[in-house]
């Protein structure tokens, strides 16, 4: 089957490719931070990124969500090529950084504002989508205040909020969890699940193999390759571990 | 376009709620212009002076009594030959020495007209240029109260000499230097700190992701700080010409086109910045050290460019701001057009240009 009748067949059973990696490779000089990558995530699932600290796992979203150029290999985002479409995939994802990046100065209405508007969006359905969005965050009475006075946890759940605001096919997340606490952190999957059903793929990277338990599929990479790629329960049984901790570990050494 | 406006509303708010940008936006440039200014024309008082009579008569006397009578000079010495004006003026005290022609009052009587040579220290050349200036003013006196009165149409021709700076380099030069520091500050150091918070917080990198493509990006950025700028140089002028007299000899219009070139520059050269730091520490030093330093002290601003070491001569002429200020003095004092300085003009063009592509390149390489 080549790729194209592939494709068909995926569309077919409803279990299209969003996002298409074919033999990616990113070099920096000498250093490979990408190694071969060639992996599919379909539309609708929650795709976990797993790796250590420095396994290549930034590097290949960035390159999946446009802000740096594959060294060699095909990617598809959304349907789009990222060598020459790189405007129509910046138009149809979104992205949360591990720094949940808003602006401090600003209050979270305007943070809001902005980001639709970035987007392009109409003033008046930002308006009203900002009213909707503000009563579920239940942040009606905090709209005005400024996001240097909110807690972190709070912070994320807007970054995330804002991050899909444009109703993107895909939402990116590069370490989203990271610094919060437990019960923020399990809020926060709350959301990314409430996303998923509403059809926004997640491509979400982490570290904390729990959060690996949550996603559809994962796949981890170690020293820039992909090690193994599945769903949490086939991985375990493959690698005959009680949970993704033990998987981890066994791919690390 | 609605894009577009939402994001440079949006940096107006970042300038608008921090109140140490606000502070070294808008109270800055009017604190140094008042400090420059002040300091630079300040009244003179008490300035000791040496008198070379060549004549001892009774004109000589009487302009003397005058000079010492009026208040801003005291008498130190009386000299008695050329050598000891020079040897007076190296011990330091001395800010002037007023030098009689020979026969000064036989002279006046006889061809109308005799001459007095006014010698003043310039190594400090706003105080030469004053006490001069009042010393003429005194002399001018005397000359309409005493011998016009008598209706006699003598005239008194005062010799200036501006000892160790011949052309009075550095008079008027706060306004063109301040102008020039201010402009540098505003537009190149406080784009290149803005331009690394975005970075160093991480919103660059969600604005790169979203389909606003990188130029329309940098511009939303620096718009702001381009009028915010254009208000400064704005004010200077307005100060200067108002509160200090300062003349604008040439055309305002000019001035301000030229003074736009200088706020490109200064842009292109904080946007370069920015390429190449990552926080805004890092943009605050490259500006600090390789902007507002060397605009200070190499661009002629404080010391003359002709007194220095040759390297130094060498370093200032790729100092943007050398071009700026040579551009706002002709204009400003001398009322020079386009013809006069259409090569510090091109000279400045040249670095926007430069500047700008540098920055580009850069940009490009950062996002292979």
């Amino acid at each position: 089957m080549n790729d194209r009748e592939k494709k068909e067949n995926y569309m077919t059973k409803d279990t299209e490719n969003i996002i298409v990696v074919k033999n990616l490779m990113k070099k920096f000089g000498s250093f490979v931070a990408n190694d071969n990558l060639t992996f599919e995530v379909r539309k609708g699932e929650i795709f976990g990124f797993l790796g250590a600290n420095g396994a290549g796992k930034t590097t290949a979203i960035k390159i999946l969500s446009g802000l740096s150029f594959p060294t060699s290999g095909d990617v598809m985002v959304a349907g789009y090529d990222v060598y020459k479409e790189r405007e129509l995939v910046k138009k149809n994802i979104g992205y949360m950084s591990q720094k949940f990046s808003l602006y401090e100065d600003l209050t979270v209405r305007e943070n809001i504002r902005f980001y639709g508007g970035i987007y392009g969006l109409s003033s008046k359905y930002i308006k009203e989508k900002t009213e909707d969005l503000l009563e579920r965050l239940k942040m009606k009475d905090i709209q005005n205040s400024l996001i240097s006075s909110l807690p972190l946890g709070w912070k994320q759940k807007i970054a995330f909020s804002v991050a899909i605001f444009h109703d993107p096919k895909i939402v990116f997340l590069d370490e989203p969890t990271g610094g919060v606490d437990p019960i923020t952190r399990r809020d926060f999957w709350e959301m990314i699940y409430e996303a998923s059903n509403a059809g926004i793929t997640v491509f979400v990277t982490t570290h904390y193999m729990d959060e690996a338990e949550y996603c559809d599929r994962v796949s981890i990479m170690d020293k820039g390759r992909i090690e193994g790629m599945d769903t949490p329960g086939e991985l375990k049984r493959q690698f005959d571990a009680q949970n993704m901790d033990e998987v981890f570990l066994k791919i690390a050494r | 376009m609605n894009r577009f406006i939402g994001f440079v509303k949006k940096e107006f708010h970042h300038i608008f709620r921090d109140s140490r940008t606000m502070l070294i936006l808008f109270g800055m440039p009017i604190a140094q212009i008042l400090i420059f200014g002040y300091v630079v024309s300040n009244e003179i008082t008490d300035v000791r002076i040496g008198i070379y009579d060549k004549s001892k008569d009774h004109v000589t006397q009487e302009i003397t009594n005058k000079i010492i009578s009026s208040g801003f000079f005291i008498l130190h010495e009386n000299l008695n030959s050329d050598e000891e004006i020079e040897a007076a003026f190296k011990r330091g005290i001395v800010r002037e020495v007023v030098v009689f022609e020979p026969n000064f009052a036989k002279n006046l009587e006889r061809d109308g007209s005799a001459a007095i040579q006014i010698i003043a220290d310039a190594s400090d050349a706003n105080t030469a240029n004053m006490v001069s200036n009042y010393t003429q003013a005194i002399i001018n006196s005397y000359v309409k109260t005493e011998l016009m009165a008598q209706g006699m149409p003598y005239q008194i021709i005062p010799e200036i000499r501006m000892l160790y700076n011949d052309e009075l380099k550095g008079v008027y030069m706060f306004v063109p230097g301040t102008m020039a520091l201010i402009l540098m500050l505003v537009s190149a150091m406080m784009t290149s700190i803005s331009i690394a918070r975005e970075k160093e917080l991480g919103t660059m990198e969600i604005l790169l992701v979203s389909p606003l493509k990188p130029l329309p990006i940098v511009i939303g950025k620096v718009i702001p700080y381009m009028v915010l700028s254009f208000v400064n140089a704005v004010v200077i002028i307005a100060l200067s010409y108002f509160v200090f007299g300062m003349p604008i000899q040439g055309n305002l219009v000019f001035l301000m086109l030229e003074t736009l070139l200088f706020i490109f520059m200064a842009l292109s050269l904080g946007i370069l910045i920015s390429t190449v730091s990552n926080s805004q520490m890092v943009a605050m030093f490259i500006s600090m050290f390789a902007l507002l330093l060397p605009t200070m002290l190499l661009s002629g601003f404080i010391f003359p460019v002709e007194n220095m070491p040759k390297v130094l001569q060498w370093l200032s002429s790729i100092m943007p701001a050398k071009y700026f200020i040579t551009i706002v003095k002709n204009i400003m004092i001398k009322g020079s057009g386009i013809g006069i300085i259409w090569k510090e003009t091109l000279i400045l063009a040249g670095m926007t240009m430069f500047f700008l592509v540098m920055s580009i390149k850069k940009f490009k390489v950062r996002l292979e």
